[in-house]
């Protein structure tokens, strides 16, 4: 299978780019439609993460709070405390960032409801710098019980995701970023919660990415057929609970893994595969991210040049980890 | 005296059988703590009062039924003052005493250091890390706006956790949006771990400050009941703002040696200690004034 369930203009020059934001400001449109619930909240950024789109439509379940992300995510816990569907919706930096207390007691310890959208992740987020580059979101949150942790692909996927995060109970984090990106899937790209999809079916190793990245993943795997080098690539958008059937028996398969993620190479989802693998299927791997380090402004395709989370980084890191494959 | 409705009209017997309550209450968290050998000892005390009045009098709620959605909700935000959280919802029947007593702390227990949603009846959430109760409560009060439900929320706060900025985001939330329905009532005891209040970071002026941030604000003597309970009414007449209740009360109130001593605020009495705390509270009578006497 190479891509069959993807969107066929994957590697035309013009394939259509859509900010995975937008699937999220869609994605609780529709769920408010379907059920009344359903709450959003931001602070002070309501249309940078697209919560505007639910305020136009339904002003009476919009909470403004103000630049108070502690009180923000509290107010939350005590909705889903009276049986509300809060959304809320700010960047990552500050949603875990700024309140992850609120997050570990307020919401996961009550298993409260909350969903925590956090927006402009990633160094993608270019010319703002470091301090708004979320790049240690996943790692902070993945370590709270009770919570799943989701990092959509595309903009599609971003929608699929915020509906199914909606109809899931229990608190849930996931993220999206500011920057129009390539729309890899279609409506009929299956997505479950938990699920690993596996994107291109290859033998030699096992190339396995969240968010964005899928895109150059896949770029990186088209370009080394050319060279003779079967890539299996597999978009793991459920970073928690991470899907270790697929992983294993994928790693298996190849006996090499990369793994392709924009967030610290710490504790994300390379952290989150070489856990799985450690204890279930130790295979040589490398891990491609931020390498434990803070960004700077920048264009985003600078940016992930600058710090190896480009196609040609994966492709080395692809060919680094086949020599050490026995 | 009926739980669940609201007293408009209180007669001393009524005030007596409430005094009595608190006292019992008082003499549970003693030997609570005694059998934990760990916990709280002040703040528990000090609110003894307030936790009958609210439990046995103000709230609209069912033990029988703890999730009936229409009941009135109390947010314990500085969780540390389990014990007479625990020791009130056995009394007003959530759970056994034995339960209360016996088990707090220990391994397995529904009844955890901190409060803990979902393991226990009657608890609305969970606590201990400073200042996360007031967003909650707010969260709930519009949860019932949103649903055109009656319920009212009340919200317990220590005062020293009021050094955390969260508390004051909230508070100016709820002036805000006119929080009509929800009522705070300050533990002021002035004491906190390392010391008091006023030393470690000072509130002062306390009133004046939830005034200039759009708040009703009444003070009460936190150890008469009768006076907590007109507040709690009071309370639900001002329909333009949320309202703060400052309790002025006394750590360790009822034992002689614990009270005002900002060193019982994180420890439990040792056997001898307990044994002179229970004779203090047992011979209470007359030493905690309520207006009728
Ligand atoms: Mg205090």
């Amino acid at each position: 299978m190479n891509e069959q369930n993807l969107n066929p203009k994957l590697f035309e020059g013009e394939v259509e780019q859509v900010p995975t934001r937008d699937g999220y400001g869609q994605g609780v449109v529709a769920l408010g439609e379907k059920n009344p619930n359903v709450v959003v909240l931001t602070g002070d950024l309501s249309e940078s993460t697209r919560a505007n789109m639910f305020q136009e439509k339904f002003p009476e379940r919009f909470i403004e709070v103000g630049v108070a992300e502690q009180n923000m995510m509290g107010i939350a816990a005590g909705l889903a405390l009276s049986g509300k569907i809060p959304f809320v919706s700010s960047y990552a930096v500050f949603v875990p960032g700024r309140c992850w207390d609120q997050l570990r007691v307020s919401v996961c310890y009550s298993k409260a409801n909350v969903k925590v959208a956090g927006a402009h992740a990633g160094i993608s987020v270019g010319p703002d710098g470091a301090t708004h580059q979320a790049l240690e979101d996943i790692a902070i949150v993945r370590c709270l019980p009770n919570i799943i942790v989701e990092v959509p692909c595309d903009a599609l996927e971003a929608k699929k995701t915020t509906i199914a995060i909606g109809e899931y109970t229990g608190p849930s984090y996931f993220r999206f970023h500011r920057e129009k990106t390539p729309v890899i899937t279609t409506q009929d790209t299956s997505f479950k919660i938990g699920k690993a999809e596996i994107f291109r079916e290859g033998e030699n190793v096992t190339v396995v990415a969240c968010g964005p990245l899928v895109y150059q993943s896949l770029l990186a795997a088209k370009e080394l057929e050319k060279e003779g080098i079967k890539a299996e690539v597999i978009n793991n958008h459920t970073i928690k609970p991470i899907d270790k059937l697929t992983l294993a028996a994928s790693a298996k398969k190849t006996g090499a893994v990369v793994t392709v993620e924009e967030h610290q190479i710490n504790g994300g989802l390379g952290g989150a595969v070489a856990e799985v693998l450690a204890e279930n299927y130790p295979v040589p791997m490398e891990r491609i991210g931020m390498p434990d380090s803070f960004g700077e402004s920048g264009q985003p395709n600078e940016l992930l040049e600058k710090y190896g989370m480009s196609v040609k980084k994966i492709k080395e890191a692809v060919k680094s980890v086949l020599k050490r494959k026995k | 005296m009926k739980i669940g409705e609201p007293q408009d009209h209180l007669g001393h017997t009524h005030i007596e059988i409430l005094e009595k309550t608190a006292n019992a209450i008082r003499q549970d968290i003693i030997k609570m703590l005694l059998e934990a050998g760990s916990g709280h000892s002040a703040g528990p005390l000090g609110m003894a009062d307030v936790f009958t009045a609210l439990y046995f009098s103000v709230l609209n709620h069912n033990p029988k039924n703890p999730k009936w959605e229409d009941r009135d909700r109390l947010v314990l935000s500085n969780g540390h003052i389990a014990p007479v959280l625990y020791t009130t919802l056995a009394h007003a029947g959530y759970f056994s005493r034995e339960e209360a007593l016996g088990t707090l702390r220990k391994l397995n227990t529904r009844l955890q250091g901190h409060p803990h949603v979902g393991s226990l009846p009657g608890i609305e959430n969970s606590g201990g890390p400073l200042g996360q109760g007031l967003s909650q409560a707010i969260g709930m009060v519009l949860a019932a706006h949103m649903d055109s439900k009656k319920y009212w929320v009340y919200c317990l706060l220590g005062d020293g956790e009021q050094d955390e900025g969260q508390n004051w985001e909230a508070i100016m939330f709820a002036g805000k949006n006119k929080l009509f329905n929800l009522t705070a009532i300050t533990d002021r005891n002035n004491i906190q771990i390392d010391g008091m209040t006023e030393n470690i970071m000072p509130l002062e002026p306390l009133r004046e400050k939830y005034e200039s941030f759009n708040w009703h604000v009444l003070e009460v003597d936190g150890h008469n009941i009768q006076e907590i309970i007109d507040a709690c009414n009071e309370a639900k007449a001002i329909y333009e703002k949320p309202v703060m209740i400052i309790a002025h009360t006394i750590p360790g109130k009822g034992v002689d040696f614990m009270e005002f001593d900002y060193h019982w605020h994180g420890k439990p009495p040792k056997e001898d200690e307990a044994k002179m705390a229970l004779k203090e509270i047992r011979t209470l009578k007359g030493k905690i004034i309520s207006e009728h006497e």
